[in-house]
């Protein structure tokens, strides 16, 4: 019996051994352990054995059963591991091939500059407006301390349905819009498209966007504004960017100021882009005008605030180096595809 | 406005700098500066020499051989082809290693042209005599100098130092931005004063004084101003025995590198007071003006006049003219007349410093078509005080130059005369205000500096004329500021109760528009909002077509750009025909503009202004590609009911089998289609294109970015696939409409998986095949409930 299955043993080894797939591995499994199997029969002929040694020879049997067993599963273990390997290799592709994409559509470069600012000033507490574009003279000159005769009011630069009415030549109106609902403190921008008559040109357009910005409350101050142009100007062109105020004159703000900022080329050591000055001028700003407070129904004596009105074509060219303003007009999708 | 540095230190005598720092200071103190330009940047070693003995070269008929001597121990040897060079004459002299600006054909070469010595057909030369267009100028500036040939210098000049000096080459011109409201800096004194200012040192005014010939200038003419409003102030004096002859040459320099060419003594002084003061002035022959009279009163409508350049131009009854006992002699603060102009055999002369309306002569010069030096000083709003000053000056220099006799005394009609203005100063509130902690005494000392008194008695600044945009506190705020310095003010952020920042919902759902747009492959493009009537005709709309009540611009710039859009669709096709015209393949763009329509034409009140999301394309994709952007924007913005598509859009510019009017929950919200090929044609887009235009403020209310989750189906769905055949004109949305509302609550979706015509239906029909889903929340569906909802549906 047991050279029997010392036999048996020997032989599943070899077969094991000597199997070339698992599907002949699964053929020496059923021919040894199935139903039918050599080592089954061997169970099978335990009657025959005597009663006192038919535990030992029990024993044996399973031993060998479990020996079998185990090299069994070793074997398709390894089997199966050399069978991946193979269809990995075969499946080895060139991933330098195209890729397959989503043609994914691009932003106008106007808009991911006035996302920009609205992402920096929604940030800083400030709500976003909108006003119309076709505007009455009132928001647009009078009530900003345009009155008529003014140069800025000149036909040349606006464009008028009749006396009353016009396209907005500034986004400033806005400014006036907001203070008249009375509701303060006020932190707003206002971005939109403004419209002034000059032909179209590399650097002009008769239609464009601007932002305004208005901040009126309690004790706001001139150095609120420094500080609140400084942040904004390091956001959008990056922390070592230094700013420049310089005196000017806009009817509705009073002191007024212009805004230069490091040129971002160079970092202000002067080159073509900043036309050697080191220095390029982004925004127009000052402090809310006490009459124009006035006018909006806001006291002076107790309000102050400041306003900002930055063009947004201007950041777009400058920030992506757009030379020709006319490119952003024609809609050209080589031009639309780099944003 | 530009101005020379020596003219600025005439009246800074202590100012000491280079043109960059000049630049820097007075640009941060509130006179820009644009850029400068040094007369001499290409000018190098170039010196007076003295000709002292001229031979002929012995090889070249047309050349001369020069000794020049030009300080040093021995003459230089020059040789020349100058005709003009005679011996004893002094001349600019370019040494070797020099340069100069150009050559004597007047083209200037950037950065100059070096000269060495050589030889001229074998004789040495060691330098060049230099012509006053090698010297960058030209002889409309400097009228003295020969028409061919080398510069001669009078004999005043000392061999030996520099001739750049000498021709008052040795100077910088700068030019300015001057803000409307500064109206004095228009003048070299008033950027003096701000140079002074900013520098700290110290502004001396010319010092002007008029001695007068006798005699009384109202017995030579009277001045009436009838149109006072137009009119604030007429100042008059008269000269007589003038000598017409050339200016000095101090003169003549200044009004050079300033760009006015010099004229004659008289032209040369009205030009030089009106740099100098910013006050323009009128010379009339008093012999020409009838009853020794003058008058100022508005034109009569359509009055012709001929001005002084022999134009006859027409007035309208608001342009105000001057005119004597019978005629008009002059537009008022425009143009003098050609009949009462200044000649070579002018005797006695009217010198005219009035002060004009500014707007008036904005307009007036408009309507002429004239704009000259004058209209554009006076239609910034002169100060009326500043014309005595400046007349008296004229004259002053009038007597100094010996170019005539000033006759005793001023004839001023000046009506309400400008007082200075008192403004109260507070410098605890222009502190608050700038959030500085600047010491009232520093407030005070700045202001002083600009001529801003404080009278102590009354806590008062007042404000002189000339200073026109000092009104209020923060106007004082301002004077302080600049004057302490924009970037001494420190920077804080405001204080205060904080405030949300917030993006409104209409435009976080134009955000959503963009992503969706975008994610399908469509590019943002931007077209005008103005466009040209002839759009409507293009498009095919019919002539009774309520798009075409376009709001109309007065004053446009040009047809095209002439009306408000009231469709998008102009500014898609025209965008998609540019990239078809450039070959780009399967373009897809999108905008988001507004359209402009009017309530009742012409305006009286604000349009509606209402926002378009338009998309467009050609190439890859069709009609139901573009229906499937649509469909995925009403999905992420909450449109969860079915929309309705319907046929029947009658839009003229779409192709008629292939528009559907876009309909939620009864309201239409939009439309698309395939171009009309005529349309496509019109605009040269070669290719099949599809447009969708969703009208926001129609969609808006719908919108929502609440989101309720509703489970997953815990039960099994049956599936139930049916097929009929139909009548051609049956659409698909009519069967939809009919699954859907007979489908029961089990009805969990359906889907068309196959339409066919052909050979096994018969001709007008066709067959559709839908798979329909139904499910319960709550059980797992039998048979029966199928069953009855498919019997419904069928």
């Amino acid at each position: 019996m047991k050279e029997k299955l010392q036999k048996i043993r020997e032989h599943a080894m070899a077969q094991i051994q000597s199997a070339e797939n698992l599907n002949t591995l699964n053929d020496v499994r059923v021919a040894i352990l199935g139903k039918k199997g050599e080592l089954t029969s061997v169970l099978k002929g335990m009657k025959e054995v005597a009663p006192e040694d038919r535990p030992k020879v029990g024993q044996l049997v399973n031993e060998t059963r479990e020996e079998i067993e185990r090299v069994l599963e070793e074997a398709r273990k390894k089997m199966e591991a050399f069978v991946r390997e193979e269809k990995l290799k075969a499946e080895v592709i060139d991933v330098t091939l195209p890729a397959k994409k989503n043609r994914v559509g691009h932003r106008h470069p106007n808009t991911i500059a006035l996302e920009e600012v609205e992402r920096i000033f929604i940030g800083m507490g400030y709500e976003v407006v909108e006003g119309p574009e076709i505007e009455y003279d009132l928001y647009n000159f009078e009530k900003l301390n345009i009155p008529d005769g003014h140069p800025a009011k000149d036909e040349q630069d606006t464009f008028y349905i009749n006396k009353e009415i016009l396209l907005r030549t500034q986004t400033s109106p806005c400014q006036a819009r907001v203070m008249e609902q009375g509701k303060l403190p006020i932190r707003m921008i206002a971005p939109g498209r403004v419209f002034r008559s000059d032909e179209v040109d590399a650097t002009h357009s008769p239609s464009f966007h601007q932002v305004e910005g208005l901040v009126v409350d309690k004790n706001i101050t001139f150095a609120d504004l420094k500080g609140t142009l400084e942040e904004f100007a390091k956001e959008l062109f990056g922390p070592e960017t230094r700013t420049k105020f310089r005196p000017h004159h806009f009817p509705f703000t009073e002191p007024s100021a212009e805004v230069d900022v490091s040129c971002f080329k160079c970092g202000g050591k002067g080159c073509r882009f900043c036309k050697g000055s080191g220095w390029i001028e982004i925004l127009g700003c000052g402090m809310v005008h006490p009459h124009v407070l006035e006018m909006c129904g806001i006291d002076p004596e107790q309000y102050t605030g400041f306003a900002f009105g930055v063009g947004l074509e201007r950041i777009a060219l400058l920030k992506y180096e757009i030379d020709d303003m006319r490119l952003l007009y024609e809609n050209d999708i080589r031009f639309l595809g780099q944003f | 406005m530009d101005t020379s540095l020596s003219w600025i230190k005439a009246y800074v005598p202590e100012l000491n700098v280079t043109a960059q720092e000049y630049t820097d200071a007075m640009t941060l103190s509130g006179t820009k500066v644009e850029g400068y330009r040094a007369l001499d940047a290409d000018l190098e070693n170039i010196i007076i020499g003295q000709i002292v003995k001229i031979e002929r070269h012995p090889d070249a008929d047309k050349l001369v051989v020069c000794q020049v001597d030009v300080g040093g121990e021995a003459p230089v040897q020059i040789v020349t082809g100058a005709p003009n060079v005679k011996e004893g004459q002094k001349v600019p002299v370019v040494l070797d290693g020099g340069r100069v600006a150009g050559g004597h054909d007047g083209k200037l070469t950037p950065g100059g042209i070096k000269i060495k010595k050589g030889k001229l057909r074998g004789v040495e030369s060691n330098g060049m005599m230099c012509s006053i267009e090698e010297l960058g100028q030209t002889r409309e500036m400097f009228p003295e100098a020969p028409e061919l040939g080398i510069y001669i210098f009078p004999d005043d000049v000392r061999v030996g130092e520099s001739a750049v000096k000498a021709l008052g080459l040795d100077d910088v011109i700068f030019e300015y931005e001057i803000t409307s409201n500064r109206v004095d800096c228009y003048s070299v004194i008033g950027i003096a004063r701000e140079a002074a200012a900013t520098f700290r040192k110290k502004f001396i005014l010319p010092e002007v004084k008029v001695q007068g010939s006798g005699g009384d200038v109202n017995d030579y003419i009277r001045v009436d101003v009838k149109d006072a409003d137009l009119c604030p102030r007429y100042c008059a004096r008269v000269v007589k025995n003038i000598k017409l002859g050339p200016s000095p040459k101090w003169m003549q320099r200044r009004l050079a590198v300033n760009g006015i060419r010099p004229i004659n003594n008289i032209v040369d002084i009205t030009n030089y007071v009106m740099e100098e003061y910013g006050q323009p002035m009128h010379a009339y022959d008093l012999d020409t003006i009838a009853g020794r009279q003058i008058l100022v009163r508005r034109a009569e409508k359509n009055e012709k006049f001929v001005t002084l350049d022999g134009q006859e131009r027409t007035m309208d009854d608001s342009v105000l003219m001057i005119c004597d006992g019978e005629k008009a002699i002059g537009i008022a603060g425009i143009m003098g007349g050609e009949n009462s102009m200044i000649t070579d055999n002018v005797k006695t002369m009217l010198f005219e410093a009035a002060c004009f309306d500014g707007v008036n002569i904005r307009l007036s010069a408009k309507k002429v078509g004239l704009r000259t030096e004058a209209s554009g000083k006076f239609e910034k709003g002169l100060d009326p005080n500043n014309a005595q000053a400046a007349i008296d000056r004229a004259c002053q220099l009038i007597e100094e130059l010996g170019a005539g006799e000033v006759v005793d005394g001023m004839v001023d009609v000046y009506t309400g005369m400008k007082k200075p203005v008192r403004v109260p100063f507070d410098a605890d509130k222009i502190n608050a205000l700038l959030g500085t902690d600047i010491t009232k005494e520093q407030m005070l000392s700045y202001l002083h500096m600009v001529e801003l008194e404080y009278d102590e008695r009354t806590g008062e600044i007042l404000v002189p004329t000339f200073r026109q945009d000092v009104l209020c506190l923060a106007d004082l705020a301002e004077e302080v500021a600049r004057f302490y310095g924009y970037d001494n003010i420190p920077t804080t952020l405001p204080t205060g109760e904080a405030t949300t920042g917030k993006l409104p919902f209409k435009l976080r759902m134009e955000a959503v528009a963009r992503d969706i747009a975008e994610f399908c492959g469509f590019s943002q493009g931007m077209t005008y909002s103005f466009e040209s009537p002839k759009v409507f005709d293009k498009l095919l709309l019919d002539k009774e077509d309520p798009l075409r009540n376009a709001i109309v611009i007065s004053n446009p710039l040009g047809e095209d750009f002439s009306i408000m859009r009231t469709t998008s669709l102009n500014g898609m096709l025209t965008s998609l025909a540019t990239n078809y015209n450039r070959r780009n393949k399967n373009v897809r763009l999108y905008e988001l503009g507004n359209i402009y329509m009017a309530e009742e034409l012409p305006l009286t009140e604000l349009p509606d202004e209402r926002m378009q999301f338009t998309l467009g394309m050609y190439g890859e994709g069709d009609f139901f590609t573009m229906k499937g952007v649509v469909e995925e924007f009403f999905d992420k913005i909450g449109l969860r009911k079915k929309e309705i598509y319907d046929p029947d859009a009658g839009k003229p510019f779409l192709h008629p089998g292939r528009q559907a009017k876009i309909v939620y929950c009864g309201k239409t919200v939009g439309y698309l289609g395939e171009v009309h090929p005529a349309v496509a044609e019109a605009y040269g887009i070669g290719e099949r294109a599809y447009v969708a235009v969703l009208d926001m403020p129609a969609i808006l209310p719908f919108a929502t970015f609440d989101r309720k989750y509703e489970g997953i189906a815990k039960y099994p769905a049956v599936n139930r696939d049916i097929s009929m055949v139909i009548p051609k004109e049956v659409l698909a949305g009519q069967i939809e409409e009919v699954i859907e509302n007979k489908g029961g609550s089990y009805l969990e979706s359906y889907q068309l998986f196959d339409v066919y015509e052909g050979a096994q239906i018969k001709k007008g029909y066709k067959s559709m095949a839908y798979s329909i889903v139904f499910r319960a929340k709550d059980k797992t569906l039998e048979e029966a409930d199928v069953a009855s909802a498919m019997k419904r549906i069928l």
